[in-house]
């Protein structure tokens, strides 16, 4: 079967004239082609030279020198050795291009098409040929060799797949509770400020103030086991009027005079929230924009989180610092399928 | 036994090639290639592939930037590997750059200050690096989009067109792996948001997440893992890819714009050597040219102003990099929905916009050749591109897919784009909800109008001419605009293209009430194809185009004197507003 006969039969109402050959200024005109070959050899003779800049550059330029440029202050060494290298670079290609195009001969030429499809006699061959084949192999008469094979090939995936099973600890019930479910704040802990690590003391917050926090023993920890449980410890403690916020009866002993503390993990993919809208008592996330009203228990006011900010519950020690009454109440950060969270607080919850 | 009257005292007689005599061109060749082609037919191969023909358009190139910028990146990445430490171990910063001096944070971070600031050269190669990726993922969807509104992805190619799916896909995961590995305060931001993506799959979720992080987020794991899939599993998937990609290219040869000369059964180009190869050389230097200025003259990624990663902080406009923007404009402005069942919770608003959208993206653009081949019943090879025009139902829903995608993109960046023209961030996220669905609509009509109208520009065209921008005033004291003919290659260039008829409802059963076998045409299918036809401007035919240039001399009066040269069409005068 030729190619000609595998797609439609063309219509074409206008006739085909034919390749067009275009002329060229650089052909016509001897001055414009000997002006292109010297912009080419131009270009060629920079190459050398930007390369040898580049080396001088990288040796006799501090790597801590900079330079003013539109009072923008920038890296002396990256900007020179960019420029020279990358102009370098560029020589070489434009000069490449413009010998292919003013002074290479520009006449197409036109190559044959095969069709993609592999040929009647081909298809028919290598059908014989594997005919014979599967006959020596003597697959034919004893099934069972090939069904054996594959079955064995296929179950070796389930030792493959197995050997993965340790790239992290299983998420059972029990690992979750003391991972994902957990926080390092316990009964007791001394809310401290994230920056200074001081405790926080009630009567110095002032309303409309927001504090970064943590709790006080975070700050034994070091490398991955610090970061993991910053990633959840991480809180936000806030002073509202007690006037002017709504506290639900359940949550009455959760707060100081007004000061709350809640999770500052978002409860949609986990990112530290923290605009903090001091009229409207909205905190917002600047990852996905979730946002929500700290004067009503951290309730979703807008946006893709779907759950509440756990509030941490709090008191105070008998100095007046900000302690934990207990851990959080509920796991914090995004949902997770193993836990039904239809229970966590909702706005009209009491 | 009689002996040879010259023997060459080197070589054993019977090991002497017997050869026939080499031409003069041949023996010059042997000169340099013949110690490899005694072993490696290259000969053979130079035969037939030194003067293949690489068709011309400037189209043709986006393939090509991608495909070098993956070059630079490999040869950029192998620079940095040199330093980088993927560690997430605690060190406290010693290096010089002075306002981060005894901070505590990862290696990795670390041996990233250092190329930027102690390694000669390290910050132009970070940031040529980076830019490239940009660029890498950029130049892959914009080449996509002209193999999809030329059709090029038709039959043959419908495989290339599916490894051409898996490399962009791929590369947004190639780019988002080295997008994280710094440790930044940005790129830890990021891995925060895979730790939640990761978790809301249904069922496996917070398995899977203790699977990746080894444990819970971030762990002391992620970053070697990642360094593992961007230095060597991605980029190895993607090389076997691109060879394969390179290898289908070469037997299918390249497609090609209808003209004249141009046909179905030719492709006509320039020769690989030399004029291709110096043209696609260069191009290549020119690209690394422009990626190498703009390491230097463009910051990117400056992650000293970041600072290392701390889960209690993140800045205010934080994104990704733009090819991952689409999902994080549609996470941005999905409604909070989750779902609970017994015991469980099911994350729709993180799982549908997250891996729901990607999945649907690709699978979506995989599909797409068969399913179109099947509502046209099309089952011919194509060489010759189409003109999107001549395609308006898949050029509108190509722009349709387009708006949809700018609109989530844009979505991305709702809180830039609230402060910046000082609108409110609700009532834009707001908006965006309704946009992502009503926006496409409107594209998909629009489009389409426009390649309609533009075919009955060409069909105008053919018939009639082109606008000479001559006002004629008749004897009767009217005015006319005189036409100028078109040359025929123009005019072939505008007629060539097929179009097929829709495709009809199988009859059930033949004349004698005997049921049918094999295969039918269904009712829906026969629906589809023949909206894919509808409102198509049919392209004049012979007749009608020998019809205008006759009714074209009756009016002689006000026609334009044809240009001198061959190959015209006869001119026409009628006026454009009897059209």
């Amino acid at each position: 079967m030729s190619l000609e006969t595998r797609h439609h039969a063309e219509d074409h109402p206008v006739p085909d004239p034919g390749l067009v050959e275009e002329e060229r200024f650089s052909d016509v005109d001897e001055q414009a082609g000997q002006r292109a070959y010297r912009q080419v050899i131009g270009l060629l003779v920079a190459v050398p030279v930007l390369a040898i800049a580049f080396v001088v550059v990288y040796f006799a330029v501090p790597i801590d020198a900079t330079l003013t440029i539109f009072n923008a202050t920038l890296k002396a060494q990256n900007l020179l050795l960019g420029l020279t290298a990358g102009l370098a670079v560029l020589a070489i290609g434009v000069a490449l291009i413009h010998w292919a195009r003013q002074i290479m001969g520009d006449e197409e030429v036109i190559e044959d098409r095969h069709g993609a499809a592999a040929p009647v006699e081909a298809r028919e061959e290598a059908a014989a040929q594997f005919a014979v084949g599967a006959e020596q192999s003597g697959l034919s008469r004893r099934k069972l060799i090939g069904s054996g094979l594959a079955g064995g090939l296929g179950i070796m995936a389930i030792p493959a797949v197995v050997l993965l099973a340790d790239m992290g600890p299983w998420p059972t019930d029990e690992v979750r509770r003391e991972t994902i479910e957990k926080t390092i704040w316990t009964e007791g802990s001394y809310i401290v400020n994230d920056v200074n690590q001081k405790r926080l003391r009630a009567a110095d917050l002032v309303v409309g103030q927001l504090v970064n926090a943590q709790p006080e023993e975070l700050f034994d920890l070091h490398g991955a086991e610090f970061q993991t449980a910053k990633a959840k410890s991480s809180l936000i403690v806030v002073r509202m009027d007690p006037a002017s916020i709504r506290v639900p009866a359940s949550r009455q002993d959760w707060q100081v005079d007004g000061i709350l503390a809640y999770s500052k993990i978002c409860t949609h993919v986990g990112c530290p929230i923290s605009l903090w809208e001091q009229q409207t008592h909205h905190l917002l996330c600047p990852c996905h924009q979730s946002t929500f009203d700290l004067g009503n228990s951290g309730v979703v006011v807008f946006g893709p989180a779907a759950r509440s900010l756990p509030q941490l519950p709090i008191t105070t020690d008998a100095n007046g610092y900000l302690i934990a009454r207990s851990g959080f109440t509920v796991p914090v950060g995004p949902s997770y399928f193993e836990r039904n969270s239809e229970n966590d607080f909702e706005e009209g919850d009491d | 036994m009689a002996k040879p009257t010259t023997v060459d005292p080197e070589v054993p007689q019977g090991q002497r090639p017997q050869r026939a005599e080499p031409s003069v061109a041949a023996t010059a060749a042997a000169g340099s290639v013949g110690w490899v082609d005694d072993r490696v037919p290259v000969s053979s191969i130079a035969r037939k592939g030194l003067r293949k023909a690489f068709p011309d358009h400037w189209s043709f190139l986006l393939g090509e930037i991608a495909l070098y910028t993956f070059i630079i990146l490999l040869l950029t990445g192998v620079f940095l590997t040199i330093w980088f430490k993927p560690s997430m171990a605690e060190v406290e910063y010693e290096g010089s750059y002075a306002l981060m001096r005894g901070i505590p944070m990862s290696e990795a971070f670390a041996s990233t200050l250092s190329i930027s600031f102690d390694v000669r050269g390290g910050l132009l190669i970070r940031q040529i690096h980076h830019w490239a990726a940009m660029l890498f993922v950029a130049a892959m969807t914009a080449h996509m989009l002209r193999v999809f509104f030329t059709g090029a992805f038709r039959k043959p190619r419908e495989l290339n067109w599916l490894i051409g799916v898996g490399l962009l896909s791929i590369g947004l995961v190639e780019g988002f792996a080295g997008y994280s590995l710094p440790d930044d305060l940005l790129s830890g931001t990021g891995l925060r948001f895979v730790d939640g993506l990761v978790r809301s799959i249904p069922i496996i979720g917070t398995w899977a997440e203790f699977f990746v992080f080894g444990g819970e987020f971030p762990g002391e794991l992620v970053i070697p893992r990642l360094y593992m899939v961007h230095i060597l599993l991605v980029p190895g998937i993607l090389l076997a890819l691109v060879s394969a990609h390179m290898a289908l290219l070469v037997y299918h040869k390249h497609t090609h714009f209808p003209g004249p000369g141009r046909k179905q059964t030719n492709v006509v180009g320039q020769a690989l050597f030399p004029v291709y190869m110096a043209k696609a050389g260069g191009f290549f230097f020119i690209v690394f040219g422009v990626t190498i200025l703009m390491g230097a003259l463009m910051q990117i990624n400056p992650v000293w102003l970041y600072g290392p990663y701390n889960p209690a902080q993140v800045t205010a406009g934080s994104q990704p990099d733009w090819y991952m923007g689409f999902v994080e404009g549609a996470i941005r402005i999905i409604p909070n929905w989750e779902t609970h069942i017994l015991s469980t919770t099911w994350s729709w608003n993180i799982f549908l916009p997250g891996v729901g959208l990607m999945g649907l993206l690709f699978t979506g653009l995989a599909l797409y050749p068969f399913i179109e081949a099947w509502i046209t019943g099309d089952k011919a090879e194509h060489h010759i591109l189409d003109r999107p025009r001549n395609a308006p139902n898949r050029t509108a829903l190509g722009v349709a897919g387009m708006t949809a995608y700018g609109l989530f993109w844009l979505s991305g960046g709702n809180d830039i784009l609230a402060t910046q023209f000082g609108l409110s961030l609700n009532a834009i996220t707001v908006f965006m909800r309704v946009a992502v669905f009503v926006g496409p609509v409107i594209a998909f009509i629009v489009t389409k109008r426009i390649c309609l109208s533009l075919q009955r520009r060409d069909r105008e065209r053919v018939l009639h001419g082109s606008s000479s921008g001559i006002l004629v005033r008749r004897p009767d004291g009217g005015y006319t605009e005189a036409h100028a003919p078109i040359t025929q290659a123009e005019a072939f260039t505008l007629t060539q293209h097929t179009e097929l008829p829709a495709l009809e409802v199988s009859e059930t059963t033949d004349q004698h009430g005997v049921k049918r076998t094999g295969k039918r045409t269904s009712r829906l299918r026969a629906r589809l194809s023949r909206w894919y036809a509808h409102g198509r401007v049919p392209k004049p035919t012979a007749q009608e185009i020998a019809d205008a240039g006759h009714h074209g001399e009756d009016e002689a009066d006000h026609a334009v004197e044809p240009a001198a040269g061959t190959g015209e069409l006869t001119s026409s005068g009628e006026p454009a507003s009897t059209h």
